[in-house]
């Protein structure tokens, strides 16, 4: 195809993601270097008739008006957003690192710090929820398999519901269900005669309904690409892998599951994506005291009253780094490949 | 068929396992669904009930408040009173309009990417890739600055439009590798007939291509049906659509007693998605399959 008709079919679709993926990254990165300006103080005096005079200090709102209008980014602030306490926490560190009383108490003192706390959750929801959610959708192709086609069907339309269900809603059924007062808290609490037992209270147990919920949102989408490629199982392979003598397990583990192996990557690389940008759980789980995750910190500061947006931009900078770190091994390959078949 | 055979050699207790494995997992996948739904017809004592889940399924306190064992007051108070419909409303108009810009732009984009030779074409859909995988509020925290001081924040159709382009990357992928199961030779053979390029994407691939247009569409609408972080910071109050209206609602609702507004407007949303998996589930399966055997 001539270089003028490709650009010709692909141009709308280019102009779309320049304007609206690729500028937002550059001013998402332009935006990280600014901050909110510094208030502009005036002091006032202020006499009455009787007692004399006395000295206020007050924020002078015209010409902070006037500030926003001439530069909206804010002040240039440099690196400064990315080392401060709210993000990198450079300085914070090195005083854990440099007095402290053993590495349990440096892991929980960096824990504390906003950003890293956020990092630990989203890196514990990606490596924990998609090996899971992998595994339970194997088992589940590898039972629908079995099943008569009648039943097929109904059980196949059951299995989609978590994936296509709204995450935000999704979350909000299930914490409905798990709150004290919904119908598994309130058996939870009578199995263990616990008036105070609350799936809320505790990090851990926040921590484990969100990944639960990470599971049963994710498992459906293995089960159905894994299914599929089932049924491409060449059968000649598995007859004489019987005639061998191979146990049904064997043939599980030394037939189907090499099968698998390619689509195994795709699933996984599709599902760290997703899982990396997990933030609707923590909203619809109102988990945020326990739990919070990068894409929540940058809503979090975007829709308080003041929108943090040097802040936001720094921690959606921080965001993207990690998640070329997480394509790099993907796009490296394809690099190698590609310049294989061109050679 | 070998299939057959090992069906009829499996022993009992293992199909006895099989069996109890799926129905545990058909329960956690539809259970939470049906619940919720029995229980938006209830009243709050009902549905949030402390003593024991009975009184969901009987309606103790729904008898004793209505008359009746169902209500239909959470719908009413969602949809009339905290004006629900519109958010219904507002959602029709984005997800109609993104999936049918995204699939204009996509077309185009995905047959161009499939019948290019060229290395410019690889390197877009790699580009393509990477941009699918950055997480969607740290885009928005890029576009909230500008869109202010273009005036053009709050509004359904500047949305529509960042939602058209977060969505091109995955509908490019997904057209790609379905142009790329058309035969080459069926809109070359109308070029040598003295088709333009434009004439013969027209009137030969044009229309063989619904299938796989349908099948991305379906994908293209859950996006914009689905979206939180986008419509939750792009939409002024008057405008939102359902899933940020759903979220505004749990924080005013939760103070004054009215959860089963919320509830109720839950599973309001939940039923289209329902009703597509119903007609549309096999161009689902099939459609997340696509990706993974070209990828």
């Amino acid at each position: 195809m001539p270089h003028k008709t490709f650009f010709a079919f692909i141009l709308p679709s280019l102009i779309a993601m320049v304007l609206f993926i690729a500028l937002p990254i550059v001013s998402v990165v332009v935006q990280s270097f600014h901050v909110e300006h510094a208030r502009v103080l005036v002091e006032v005096e202020n006499c009455q008739p009787f007692g004399g005079c006395t000295k206020e200090t007050r924020v002078d709102t015209a010409a902070m008006a006037q500030l926003q209008a001439e530069k909206p980014m804010g002040q240039f602030n440099g690196l400064g957003t990315y080392l401060n306490r709210g993000h990198l926490a450079v300085n914070e560190i090195g005083a854990i690192l440099a007095n402290n009383s053993g590495f349990g108490d440096v892991v929980a003192r960096i824990y504390n710090l906003p950003f890293y706390k956020a990092l630990a959750f989203t890196l514990v929801f990606c490596f924990v929820v998609t090996p899971l959610a992998m595994g339970l959708g194997f088992v589940i192709a590898l039972a629908v398999n079995t099943i008569p086609r009648a039943i097929k069907g109904p059980v196949i339309f059951f299995s989609l519901l978590p994936m296509i269900i709204t995450p935000l809603v999704g979350s909000l059924i299930l914490y409905w269900m798990i709150q004290s007062n919904g119908i598994i808290g309130a058996t939870l609490q009578h199995v263990f005669n616990d008036r105070t037992l609350s799936l809320r209270a505790s990090p851990v147990l926040t921590w484990a309904s969100l990944l639960f919920y990470g599971v049963w949102t994710n498992a459906p989408f293995s089960f159905v690409v894994f299914y599929a490629g089932l049924q491409t199982v060449p059968g000649d392979t598995l007859e004489s892998a019987m005639i061998d003598g191979a146990s049904r397990w064997e043939r599980i583990r030394y037939v189907i599951i090499p099968h698998l192996a390619p689509l195994a990557t795709f699933v996984a690389l599709v599902q760290l994506m997703d899982n990396f940008r997990v933030f609707e759980p923590i909203v619809g789980f109102s988990a945020e005291a326990n739990a919070t995750s990068l894409s929540w910190l940058i809503f979090n500061d975007l829709s308080g009253d003041a929108q943090l947006f040097g802040s936001a931009g720094a921690t959606s900078v921080l965001t993207i780094v990690g998640v070329v770190i997480l394509l790099a091994p993907v796009l490296i390959r394809t690099w190698r490949e590609f310049n294989h078949k061109v050679v | 068929m070998s299939q057959a055979a090992l069906t009829q050699k499996r022993p009992l207790p293992l199909n006895l396992l099989i069996t109890v494995f799926l129905v545990i997992w058909v329960v956690l996948a539809a259970f939470p669904f049906i619940w919720t739904v029995w229980g938006s017809f209830k009243v709050e004592p009902d549905f949030f009930s402390r003593e024991s889940w009975w009184n969901a399924i009987f309606g103790t306190y729904t008898q004793r408040q209505t008359g009746e064992a169902f209500t239909g007051a959470g719908y009413y108070g969602a949809w009339v009173t905290r004006d629900f419909w519109r958010a219904v409303a507002n959602t029709a108009i984005v997800t109609v309009c993104v999936t049918v810009i995204s699939l204009t732009l996509g077309t185009l984009g995905g047959y161009a990417l499939a019948r290019s030779g060229h290395r410019y074409a690889f390197w877009i859909l790699i580009i393509a890739l990477v941009f699918r995988a950055m997480p969607h509020i740290t885009l928005v925290s890029g576009y909230l600055l500008p869109f202010f001081q273009l005036n053009i924040w709050g509004v359904l159709p500047t949305s529509i439009i960042v939602l058209v382009a977060i969505n091109q990357p995955f509908t490019l992928w997904m057209l790609h590798s379905f142009f790329l199961s058309i035969p080459k030779d069926l809109d070359e053979s109308a070029m040598v007939d003295g088709c333009t390029r434009f004439q013969a994407f027209r009137m030969v691939i044009i229309p063989v291509m619904w299938p796989g247009v349908v099948t991305t569409g379906l994908f293209s609408f859950l996006l914009a049906y689905n979206d939180f972080a986008v419509t939750s910071m792009l939409l002024s109050a008057d405008n939102q659509t359902m899933v940020p209206k759903i979220s505004s609602f749990l924080g005013s609702v939760q103070e004054q007693g009215n959860v089963m507004f919320a509830v109720a407007a839950v599973v309001s949303a939940t039923v289209p998605l329902f009703i597509l998996v119903l007609f549309f589930q096999r161009q689902i399966v099939s459609g997340l399959t696509a990706g993974a055997v070209k990828g």
